[in-house]
């Protein structure tokens, strides 16, 4: 309704072509994905996908299982039944060269306060740790230290035979929703709208054990933080709730750049009240990134924007990728994006170098997005400005893959076995390029008519 | 599948007509002399002409020690089916022809009475007075009551078509011996019960005797016993014997050898009747044995009786019904099984033969039949088949080779059999009605068999016995029909040459001996044989020879010396013959596979009243490259030319024999319609698996009858059926949507014959839903009726559809409107002609099969050719086997446009069904395209 209300709004300004959602016909050349696999295994929400392999993958969600499938067939191999409640993070554990077990390992915490270590190729349960004092909501794996750390309300530093080596105290009540590891030992997690930085300590000589020092408390966002990645060897990124990107140098913990003025629609604040009552802050708030080498690539609201380290400046962007938010983003190796949403529906973008300057930059119709006629002055104030600096990219839709009818939680891409997406449906689906699929049967039936002793070759 | 349209013209066609179709009248030079039944509404090919019931039935009838004769039910148990039919008088015909050696009692040299195990007796019986003729199943079931503790029982099958008898024996023979082997199997449990109980009886008695006499001895102190006492003393002695050979009783009917009781495993795994039957009758040795035993000794409720020193006479009791004889389980398995076996035979002979070539071809093609047929019931037979051949004693080779060894000349030559037969019927009609004066022409037995293996048996039959003057008679017993059922009964319909057949009848007598095979008919017309026939030949150890010999018969039939004379029945010969050595050549070329024909019962040639049936006989010819067939006449004469002779040259093969008749000089008599013969049968058992192309019962029939007309409807209404069609081909789901059930489920009905397969489970189609679809849904179903309702839940449902519309079709019914993507090829508007001017639903459905037969074998090849998907030499780029691919489905299989996609849909099936390991194990994957929808309108 919302939308249908806005997108009346924009259509006089001659924004027709931007239409709040780029839709794309039945024909789809570029489209891959010609052939599904629905899986079911779950009875509720699915959250988390993890590649464990080549062809390998677990799911977890709601329902406190772990299913772990063939990507390939689509074979449920493993069921792993041990949590009462849903699952709030999983993580792999890579195993050690050393180590003398090489099956691989995850790591999933639940909210029934417990931690469990499986063995993905038995179905083992390893072992199980239950002293949590609040649910755990994020994992990392510190390879460097093989050490694991896991999130609540306090940080808590764990070693591979799960003894916990080193705890924080109590360190908010709505807990730690992020952590990533930084050089120097450090970690940086995100705590409401804080992000605090703690260093870890090994036991050298003098000192007897493990520590956990809280370094610095870092108070740019405005709102919660949602997002906390590593995009390279220099900086790590965080997007909040309000839309703010902030882009933080990875060893002193300054501001590079920090990008929340374009979707931050507060300047229309006073002017346009009554939009900003229909607007929800969920429609800006940044839920994930993904990068690569140049671009970070942002899931906002229901948008989707490139946004470049070099020029820092947003390159490429659709601001209504979606019928609602994006919740999880990919890049592929070829140019593509990748994109899934509350919608259901899984989108796949196109980054194209366009042939002419644009005509349209983002900003413009972003803002006019909120506006009803009239434009604002203040607002056309910096469209002006970024209006110079033309776009050359733009993301081209050219596929979507529907197939859930519930939101689209996440997804996992697999180089040779295609693209494996959950949902909120309680469904997993596997969805492959078909051709490559029905040359692969065909393949595996010479095969098999070979090892019958069917097949004769024609002269 | 295989069903060509032009077989078609067989079927029958009842409520579903839609309008009368009126052929074009034929010229004058094709047409043949009207039925003469015609006029009655029956159609030419039942001779329901003479019988006084509607239509075949089985009857269970008893010889009580009581009563007699009698009839105890008939399946269906429905009087209009056997109407004014007197089952009583035909229970006497049929229980007077048991040969059964069922004797119980004290043999000599043995102080008990012992049980036999007999077997089984197969009779083939015809009753030309009452136009019914009847497989007949005799067998014997333990009662404790019963003198010498046997009852004797009998099945038949009645028929007015004597040809389906005949012909359909080992089938028949099979299926019943299946049902008999259950009765019986209930039935030694019951008498073993019954044993039980009458050993507790018996041990109460004596202990009440005991002590009894043990009273009296005290209280008789005067040192001499009373009469009294001595009556009580040997009334002990009587009961001690009595549970002695009670004992010994129960030991023999446990005893029974366990090989045997398998059948009934069978049949009742078979008759899906297993709910809750514990588990000792498919566990087949020693846990059964210990349940059986448990079960009934441990029964507590029962409280022993005292048995009287006299027991009751004979007709004062009252006998036990046969469901009491037989445990209850098997009882109502046993008719589950007879009504299956009525099922399976309905219809008319034809029509029972072309579904089992049917059957039979479409069992060959197993790496494409699951896509398009309808197999579930077949599927379930051909498994438990399987698994009984290795059961059964093989002698010669093991089960699955021979199949593989030579399943296609066999089926063609039943083709070239059947058409034969068709020919013949039309020659006897034109004798009948040329030569006025040959009135009681009669077919005679023919068939053939492999000389070698037959060499033995025949010897070990040249036992006398007085054949009788009036009937005919086929009498197997188990250990010879067993092996009958196990031969291949498609070889049953060749119409093979077998001389030795006709001389051993010739010879040989009517014995209990268990290899002995007789046919046995009645006909009035039994009083134009002079009596001095009869009384000339007492003995009657050359029956026939004697007729011919004696030339005083009413009616002769010169054959043989005078040229013209045969040339009737040798035209119909000649016709039949290089058809079917064509058939069988060619095939047997294409194939490269010997050609090992078995045969059985024949054709046989008859009038209404005349009959002559055939034995089941075996032929196999080796290294043949086509199979010789005759006609009746043709090798009658030939036989009884050798059999003239005497019986030299058994080694004679069916070739020579077109020579010999020629040289024939022995006239042939009057075919009285007594004949008897006694024919041997091979006893080698080649272990081929049995066929016995099923046919699908008349429900299935039904189905198949009204999908077809249904499909017919949607064409010619719908404009726009060939690209719903098409969807429904290259497995696009289709969704008919519409707001009255009714509607949606006949149309998904109708439209399921254009939905392939994914396995040999049940077809990818659901009738009705009313929730809304999940993507699920698409990759389980192709073919889904949609429920339309305006209701909340309604509208989701549209919703979700619009949602997934690229994976779906839709087919409004209400608004008569389809969203489907465009179709341009030619495959379709072959299969879905709107101005086809095939009226009948049977026949489209048949027709539709013939299409999508020729389909799956496109499809086949495409998936099935190297170098169309694998590189030819080294790196290969992969567009040039793409264009391979393209090229060949164009140019050589003749695909245009969308055509391509059915082929590849179709391609892709039978990789998935080939490759994979557990058939039905994985579900294949959602295959869907990127292209638009068209919405059609009327």
């Amino acid at each position: 309704m919302l939308r249908w209300l806005i997108g009346g709004g924009r259509e006089p300004q001659g924004l027709a072509e931007k239409s709040p959602l780029q839709t794309i016909g039945e024909e789809q050349t570029q489209n891959p994905y010609t052939e599904l696999l629905v899986l079911k295994a779950h009875h509720d929400i699915v959250r988390f996908l993890v590649q464990l392999d080549d062809y390998r993958f677990a799911s977890a969600g709601d329902d406190g299982i772990v299913v772990v499938w063939n990507a390939q067939t689509g074979e449920k191999l493993l069921e792993l039944n041990g949590h009462t409640q849903k699952i709030t993070a999983i993580i792999t554990l890579p195993s050690l060269e050393a180590c003398e077990e090489k099956n691989q390992l995850i790591l999933t915490a639940s909210a029934d306060r417990t931690v469990i270590v499986w063995d993905c190729d038995t179905g083992r349960q390893v072992q199980k740790v239950s002293c949590f004092q609040s649910t755990v909501k994020c994992l990392a794996v510190l390879r460097r230290l093989d050490v694991w750390l896991s999130g609540g309300n306090d940080l808590c530093m764990w070693n591979r035979k799960l003894d916990l080596l080193c705890k924080t105290s109590h360190l908010s009540d709505t807990g730690i929703s992020a952590l990533i590891e930084i050089p120097k030992n450090c970690v940086v997690a995100a705590v409401g709208k804080e992000l605090i930085i703690f260093r870890l300590v090994a036991p050298t000589e003098g000192s007897l054990g493990w520590d956990i020092l809280e370094v610095k408390r870092l108070l740019d966002h405005q709102d919660n933080i949602l997002s906390l990645v590593n995009v390279n060897d220099l900086s790590f990124v965080t997007g909040s709730h309000v839309g703010e990107l902030i882009i933080w140098d990875i060893l002193d913990w300054t501001v590079q750049a920090c990008e929340h003025n374009f979707w931050d629609p507060s300047p229309q604040l006073d002017t346009q009240q009554e939009i900003k009552l229909c607007q929800k802050p969920n429609d800006v708030s940044i839920h994930h990134f993904t990068w690569d080498e140049e671009n970070i690539f942002v899931a906002v609201g229901r948008g989707l924007y490139v946004y470049n380290l070099q020029m820092k400046r947003v390159i490429a962007c659709q601001k209504t990728a979606h019928d609602s938010s994006v919740l999880h983003v990919a890049k592929l190796p070829n140019r593509q994006l990748i994109s899934c949403s509350e919608d259901g529906s899984v989108r796949i973008w196109e980054l194209r170098e366009k042939q002419q300057l644009a005509a349209e930059p983002v900003p413009t119709g972003f803002f006019n997005m909120w506006g009803f006629g009239r434009v604002n002055k203040q607002a056309s104030q910096p469209v002006k400005k970024q209006q110079e600096n033309a776009i050359l990219f733009s993301l081209e839709l050219i596929g979507d893959l529907i197939g859930h009818s519930s939101s689209v939680e996440m997804f996992l891409y697999f180089e040779d076995h295609g693209l494996v997406t959950c949902s909120a449906d309680h469904l997993i689906i596997l969805w492959k390029n078909g051709e490559r699929e029905s040359g692969l049967r065909s393949l595996k039936l010479f095969q098999k008519l070979e090892e019958n002793g069917d097949l004769y070759l024609a002269v | 599948m295989i069903s060509a349209p032009d077989v078609v013209a067989f079927t029958k066609e009842d409520e579903y007509e839609e309008e009368p179709y009126n052929e074009p009248a034929l010229p004058e030079e094709y047409s043949v002399p009207l039925f003469p039944f015609a006029s009655q509404g029956a159609n030419p090919w039942s001779k329901l002409s003479g019988a006084k019931f509607s239509r075949d039935f089985i009857l269970i009838s008893e010889f009580s020690e009581q009563v007699g004769p009698q009839p105890l039910l008939t399946i269906p148990n429905d009087t209009k089916v056997f109407g004014t039919f007197d089952l009583n008088y035909f229970s006497l015909r049929i229980m007077s022809v048991d040969y059964q050696a069922s004797f119980v009692g004290h043999p000599p040299g043995s102080a008990y009475p012992k049980l036999n195990f007999v077997e089984d007796s197969k009779v083939v019986l015809g009753d030309s007075k009452e136009g019914a003729f009847a497989y007949v199943h005799h067998l014997t079931l333990y009662d404790l009551e019963a003198r010498g503790f046997v009852r004797p029982f009998c099945m038949a099958y009645i028929s007015a078509d004597q040809h389906k008898i005949m012909q359909q024996f080992q089938e028949l023979s099979a299926e019943f011996s299946k049902a008999s082997e259950c009765l019986k199997t209930g039935n030694r449990k019951a008498f073993a019960g019954e044993l039980e109980k009458k050993l507790k009886d018996l041990d109460y008695t004596r202990t009440v005797l005991h002590m009894e006499t043990e009273i009296q001895k005290k209280a008789n102190d005067k040192g001499f016993y009373s009469s009294q006492a001595i009556e009580k003393a040997n009334e002990l002695a009587s009961v001690e014997k009595s549970i002695i050979e009670h004992q010994d009783l129960l030991k023999q009917i446990r005893s029974y050898p366990r090989r045997k009781s398998k059948g009934s495993d069978l049949c009742s795994r078979e008759t899906e009747y297993t709910q809750d039957r514990p588990s000792q009758a498919a566990t087949t040795s020693d846990p059964e044995e210990s349940a059986d035993t448990d079960r009934y000794t441990c029964r507590p409720a029962y409280t022993p009786k005292l048995i009287k020193a006299k027991s009751t006479k004979c007709f004062d009791k009252k006998l036990k019904t046969l469901e009491e004889l037989c445990d209850t389980d098997y009882f109502t398995q046993t008719l589950a099984q007879l009504s299956h076996i009525e099922r399976m035979f309905r219809g008319d002979l034809c029509y029972l033969l072309t579904s089992q070539i049917d059957r039979a071809l479409l069992k060959q093609q197993h790496v494409t039949n699951f896509l398009f047929e309808d197999f579930a019931e077949a599927d379930d037979r051909a498994v438990v088949r399987q698994e009984s051949a290795p059961a059964e004693p093989s002698q010669d080779r093991p089960p699955s080779r021979s199949l593989e060894k030579c399943p296609i000349p066999q089926v063609l030559i039943s083709v070239g059999s059947y058409r034969s037969s068709v020919e013949s019927v039309l020659i006897k009609m034109e004798q009948e009605l040329g030569d006025e004066e040959y009135k009681e022409v009669e077919g005679t037995e023919s068939g053939s068999f492999d000389p070698q293996d037959n060499l033995d048996c025949l010897d070990m039959d040249m036992k006398g016995s007085i054949s009788s003057g009036e009937s005919i008679e086929v009498l197997g017993t188990e250990k010879a029909t067993s092996v009958l059922s196990k031969s291949d009964s498609l070889g049953s319909l060749t119409v093979p040459l077998s001389p030795q057949v006709v001389r051993s009848k010739a010879v040989s007598h009517r014995t209990i001996s268990e290899d002995s095979i007789e046919v046995l008919s009645t006909c009035p017309s039994e009083a134009l044989i002079p009596d001095d026939f009869k009384a000339s030949y007492p003995s009657a150890i050359n029956e026939e020879e004697s007729y011919a010999d004696d030339g005083k018969g009413a009616i002769h039939f010169q054959v043989g010396t005078s040229p013209p004379e045969p040339g009737e029945a040798e035209e119909g010969s000649v016709e039949n013959t290089p058809l079917q050595t064509d058939a069988s050549c060619c095939i047997g070329k294409e194939t490269g596979g010997p050609q090992v024909p078995l045969s059985s019962p024949a054709l046989t040639l008859s009038d209404e009243e005349g009959v002559v049936s055939t034995p089941p006989q075996r032929s196999r010819q080796k290294d043949q490259g086509f199979h010789v067939d005759f006609a009746m006449e043709n090798s009658n004469l030939s036989s009884r030319d050798h059999s003239s002779e005497g019986f030299p040259a058994y080694e004679l093969d069916p070739s020579h024999l077109l020579a010999s008749q020629d040289g024939s000089k022995t006239s042939l008599d009057d075919y009285s319609d007594s004949t008897s013969c006694v024919s041997s049968v091979a006893s080698t058992s080649s272990d081929r698996m049995p066929s016995s192309a099923h046919p699908t019962g008349p429900s299935s029939e039904r189905h198949k009858k009204r999908a077809g007309q249904n499909a017919l409807k949607f064409i010619r209404q719908y404009p726009f059926a060939h690209p719903a069609i098409y969807s429904l081909l290259s497995g696009r789901t289709l969704v008919v949507l519409g707001e009255e059930e009714a509607m949606v489920r006949k149309l998904v009905t109708a439209l399921s014959i254009f939905v392939p397969n994914y396995g040999c489970c049940a077809k990818p189609v659901k009738h009705w839903v009313s929730s809304p679809l999940h993507i699920s849904d698409f990759q389980k179903w192709k073919l889904i009726g949609l429920q339309r309702a305006v209701s909340p839940a309604g509208t989701g449902a549209l919703h979700a559809l619009s949602r997934y519309s690229r994976y779906t079709s839709v087919l409004d019914l209400d608004r008569k409107t389809l969203r489907c993507p465009l179709y341009r090829g030619t495959l379709v508007p072959r299969l879905a002609d709107r101005r086809t001017h095939i009226r009948r639903g049977s026949t489209y459905y048949m027709h539709v099969q013939s299409v999508l037969a020729q389909l799956c074998a496109k499809a086949f090849l495409y998936t099935f050719c190297h170098h169309l998907h694998l590189p030819t030499r080294g790196r290969e780029a992969e567009a040039a086997a793409a264009s391979r691919q393209a090229s060949f489905l164009q140019l050589s299989l003749g695909l245009v446009n969308e055509d391509v996609k059915v082929v590849q849909y179709l391609a892709e099936l039978l990789r998935l069904h080939y490759t994979q390991e557990h058939p039905g194990a994985i579900q294949p994957t959602l295959r869907f395209d990127y292209v638009p929808s068209f919405l059609y309108k009327i």
